[in-house]
């Protein structure tokens, strides 16, 4: 995987960053459309969605937290299936693809946490945002492991 | 009953590359677990290792949750599709347990 790269076009990055910026304490997400080809792939669009934590009633009921006092939308993103079903059939309909996701890290690294390898899929490019204390910092992209013990850092680009 | 199973772009490469295959199943449950056993590296992305479905696992019935039916036992009709939709979750670590 290693040589495969990621290419985001700058204005999609500023979408990003602007979106974990404005969200903070919180945690945002978003959907990464584009094209996928042997070389890497290309990045068209960074979407923003809703975090579902914020509706704890409906995130609980999609996926229950572990813990309802440690868990919350300033630590846990879930992105709604409906939005992500929408998203997903309006991509393929204009010729494109869905390559991953991002999400934003509160006052923490750039990092994948064991709770995004719980539930990281492969293939997917996971783009991770670092939100320090309201400012958008360093920003890296994960893919992970086929056989899901953890995540390989997949290289990006700005064009 | 004769029912496609859609695969998510992130299982495909698990499932000789098709983005759909059709299964003989009489439930939900027993058309996921045919499709395992066909493509055997799919498991460990739909079941936990006690072989339940995990819970990030979304799966829908012609375009209802299963949550909302009868779960893996819905039964199936000829010609119905299963779709396998991935949740899409994460986060930092949360304090205290470090996750
Ligand atoms: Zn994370």
């Amino acid at each position: 995987m290693s040589k495969v790269v990621l290419r985001i076009p700058n204005g999609a990055v500023e979408v990003i960053r602007k979106h974990g910026k404005e969200s903070y304490p919180n945690e945002c997400c978003g959907i990464l459309v584009g094209k996928a080809g042997d070389s890497g792939k290309e990045v068209l669009q960074a979407v923003p969605v809703a975090n579902l934590r914020l509706n704890a009633e409906e995130a609980d009921r999609l996926l229950p937290r572990e813990s309802v006092d440690f868990e919350s939308e300033r630590n846990r993103f879930l992105i709604d299936p409906k939005e992500q079903i929408r998203i997903e059939r309006e991509t393929r309909e204009s010729g494109l693809e869905v390559l991953g996701y991002y999400h934003s890290h509160p006052d923490h690294p750039a990092r994948p946490s064991n709770y995004d390898r719980d539930h990281g899929w492969p293939w997917y490019s996971y783009v991770i945002l670092s939100v320090i204390q309201g400012n958008p910092e360093e920003m890296t992209s994960w893919v992970l492991k086929d056989d899901r013990s953890g995540f390989d850092s997949e290289p990006w680009t700005g064009f | 009953m004769a029912v496609k199973v859609v695969i998510p772009t992130p299982l495909r490469q698990f499932a000789g590359k098709q983005d759909s295959i059709e299964i003989s199943a009489g439930t939900v449950a027993e058309a996921l677990s045919g499709l395992t056993n066909q493509y055997s590296e799919l498991r460990r992305h739909l079941f936990t290792d006690e072989g339940k479905l995990r819970s990030f696992v979304n799966v829908y019935l012609n375009d209802e949750d299963i949550r909302y039916l009868e779960n893996d036992q819905t039964p199936l009709k000829d010609n119905d599709v299963i779709s396998i939709v991935p949740s899409i979750a994460g986060g930092r670590p949360a304090p205290s347990f470090c996750r």
